[in-house]
């Protein structure tokens, strides 16, 4: 049967399963549209920015495990999803992303929205097709998703030449992918794991340091059995909170620029590190050249890539991280001699024990101010921890990196490798759509939120009851911390208006907005946000001069920490 | 330290750019590279020329092996290979130079594949050092122009790139250089 490229489209969506899709329409990808409409298998979600619908399809994703569909048009509407892209390319979210495009014979010819989002996109998709013909569309769209989703996960773009789209074509999916470059490894070595094993056995100050790809790969269960059979110290990275619980008995908080004191004293004076799913980013590092010098490696990751790429690694693995820590979990059962280590290696553990104790997390709080630690605080209190938290960039980001504590893995949102503002609002979107009974909250700052602030529309339209709460400090806080600390506090460029008036925005928008400016208000503030049944816009006042501490300066190494 | 790459990909359009782009988006250069169709005309088989320390040179082949179209990247200076270039050479020709050019041309095994009033177009094939010498020597004489092609190369024996140990089963070790072919 004879079906056009708009209706193979729609249908290999549906024999895929996807259900939700974030998108903007135009005229290049006005056939699809036609498709969609009364198409009760799809639900689409008209996003009111194209880059919010790749941050909702990424937010979707991040939170449920699915890939994230997107459908814009092309030229403007393509380009405008290069952000969420890179975003969600930098920290390997599966998302799909459909751009429309000129009419094949047009391409090249500076036709009307055209854009070369293909080549545009190259370098921050994990891949990208233009389809030339319509016979390669369903194709091409199963393995979209498949490259998308599996592997080290990451965006991926199809754009869609509108004669393609309207071209006559047979809807034939095959059977089986057969991509001859693209071959995964998910088995772990096992002569790499024993030895990995023994390297363990032969230390003395272990560190776990554990990032997303902990996450992205349903290993936390895995991660937590395996830390505590040995009781190793754990550290998470940003993209890594989750992986293990917050309050599990060897966490010692999250490592880097921001993290614990603990937690870089740890990996910096350990002399092994046991790396799983992580990256070993500057920000998490400092100053590469100091970074845990006495320190041996291994490390687990599913990409290649990610190994030896920053540092020297003495034992690789590369694999599913599942897979590897299974295989490490058995090995360690096998040896009978789990328990002897966890006792030669207590002193280490007292030892970060007393750093922990010397210099834990913490903050001054006040009776007349709001302090930003203290709000998080109070919405981890209010919520007994039972939230996906979102945000977006800056201290916000930091403040509930360090003060909410995550137990469970894909319960916070965050763009870590872009560092994205704008991100967290309509990624919350997404994470509510995928979890339409959870509690949903954005922890924003007064700039970032500016950024994506036309998504509010969307958000009252389908009646998303996400949480937003403002740390509003009249400032691009974190830019102003940096000025604070090395630019003599020239605040070039980082004081902020005191408008818009978030509490009458949101109404505008016919969404409830409330404000705090004492601590006094803020728990009632919380609560009455969380008892609205639709999206709320918290505005608190908090000292416009609050810092986030620890910090590690740009380039210098984990140690010379700057605290509280 | 200098090495030569031989990688078999989707002979599809954008490959090029992608590997291209690999190489400028990470900040590795590239000496010479280049690509045409192989015996199966799916495949397009590319040898790249770039250099770069262990580390570098690790990153290099993972990244590459990377990319989806991607089928199979081999590093042929840990084998025992043969490669060649082949450069045309246009030089200045007049009764002076005439007999010492054509002498050249024959020492070095080349061809003169064009010849006007003024001048010759000589084609040599070799390995890189030939091919430098004879530049060199052509140099005094006056050359006009140069078109290298860049390397080309395939391992000796009786072994096909495509039956070349596949790197991406061999990387758990993560030893990747170790492995040649
Ligand atoms: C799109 C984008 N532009 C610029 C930056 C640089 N930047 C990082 S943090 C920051 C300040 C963020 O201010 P705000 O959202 O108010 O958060 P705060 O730090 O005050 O909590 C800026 C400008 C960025 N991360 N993203």
């Amino acid at each position: 049967m004879k079906m056009t490229g708009a209706e193979i489209f729609v249908r290999s969506l549906i024999d895929l399963g996807v259900d939700t899709i974030f998108g903007y329409p135009g005229g290049a990808v006005i056939n699809i549209y036609d498709q969609l409409f009364n198409n009760t298998s799809i639900r689409h979600y008209l996003v009111r920015h194209e880059q919010a619908a790749v941050h909702a399809a990424d937010g979707y994703a991040r939170t449920s495990g699915k890939t994230g569909v997107v459908l814009v048009t092309s030229g403007p509407g393509a380009t405008n999803t290069v952000t969420g892209i890179a975003t969600a390319y930098m920290d390997s979210i599966p998302v799909v992303v459909f751009t429309g495009q000129v009419p094949t014979l047009m391409i090249g010819n500076d036709a009307f929205q055209e854009a070369d989002i293909v080549g545009i996109t190259r370098p921050c998709t994990k891949h990208n097709y233009l389809v030339k013909d319509v016979r390669d569309l369903a194709r091409i769209i199963r393995e979209a998703f498949h490259i998308a989703s599996t592997g080290r996960p990451g965006p991926v773009l199809v754009d869609l030449p509108k004669d393609v789209i309207t071209a006559q074509g047979v809807y034939n999916p095959p059977k089986q992918l057969s991509l001859r470059g693209y071959k995964p490894t998910y088995k772990g070595h096992m002569g790499q794991v024993k030895k990995a094993v023994e390297l363990i056995y032969r230390s003395r100050r272990p560190v776990i340091y554990a990032g997303g790809g902990v996450i992205l790969g349903d290993g936390a269960k895995y991660l937590t059995e395996f830390a505590d059979l040995l009781n190793i110290p754990v550290t998470l990275t940003l993209m890594g909170l989750g992986g293990y619980p917050a309050s599990g008995r060897n966490f010692v908080g999250m490592l880097g620029m921001h993290g614990t004191y603990a937690a870089n004293m740890a990996i910096s004076n350990s002399d092994l590190i046991i790396a799983i799913g992580a990256r070993f980013d500057d920000r998490v590092t400092g100053k590469v050249d100091e970074f845990a010098p006495e320190a041996k490696i291994i490390h687990v990751d599913i990409d290649p890539t990610s190994i030896k790429k920053n540092v020297k690694v003495d034992i690789p693995i590369v694999g599913d991280v599942k897979d590897v820590l299974k295989k490490l979990i058995k090995t360690v059962k096998d040896s009978g001699e789990a328990e002897k280590y966890s006792r030669k290696i207590a002193p280490w553990r007292a030892q970060i024990e007393k750093w922990d104790k010397d210099h834990p997390l913490k903050y001054k709080n006040s009776k007349t101010k709001i302090k930003p630690q203290f709000v998080v605080e109070k919405i981890y209190e209010v919520t007994g921890g039972d939230a996906i938290i979102t945000t977006e960039v800056g201290q916000n980001q930091m403040w509930a990196a360090q003060f909410f504590k995550f137990d469970k893995p894909r319960r916070f949102v965050t763009s870590g490798g872009l560092g994205t503002m704008g991100y967290g609002f309509p990624a919350a979107l997404g994470a509510q759509i995928a979890n339409p009974g959870a509690l949903v909250i954005d922890i924003a700052g007064d700039g970032s939120i500016q950024m994506n602030i036309q998504e509010l529309a969307t958000a009252v339209q389908y009646k998303l009851p996400v949480k937003v709460a403002i740390l509003n400090n009249g400032s691009l806080g974190m830019v102003r911390q940096w000025q604070d600390l090395f630019f003599e506090g020239k605040y070039s460029q980082t004081c902020l208006p005191s408008y818009p008036d978030f509490v009458a925005l949101a109404k505008s928008y016919g969404a409830l907005g409330l404000r705090a400016t004492k601590p006094s208000q803020v728990e009632e503030v919380i609560r009455k946000a969380i008892e609205h049944p639709g999206l709320v816009l918290m505005d608190f006042a908090i000292d416009p001069f609050e810092m986030v501490y620890p910090m590690v300066p740009a380039g210098a190494p984990l140690t010379k920490m700057l605290l509280v | 330290m200098r090495h030569t790459i031989s990688v078999l990909v989707e002979n599809e359009f954008g490959v090029l750019s992608r590997v291209a782009g690999l190489f400028s988006g990470r900040g590795f250069n590239i000496e010479s590279l280049c690509v045409a169709e192989t015996l199966d005309p799916t495949v397009s088989r590319m040898t790249i020329v770039t250099s770069g320390n262990e580390q570098i040179m690790e990153q290099i082949l993972k990244q590459l092996n990377k990319l989806v179209c991607v089928i199979k990247v081999v590093d042929m200076t840990r084998s025992d290979y043969v490669e060649r270039e082949l450069v045309l050479i246009k030089v200045t020709a007049d009764e002076k130079t005439k007999p010492e050019i054509l002498r050249l041309v024959d020492i070095f095994r080349g061809k003169i594949v064009d010849v006007s009033a003024e001048s010759y177009t000589i084609e040599v094939t070799g390995d890189e050092g030939k091919i430098n010498a004879i530049i060199e020597l052509m140099r005094p004489l006056g050359i006009r122009e140069i078109a290298r092609t860049g390397k080309i190369a395939m391992t000796r024996g009786p072994r096909t790139l495509k039956e070349a140990k596949k790197i991406k089963q061999g990387v758990e070790n993560g030893d990747l250089l170790r492995q040649g072919l």
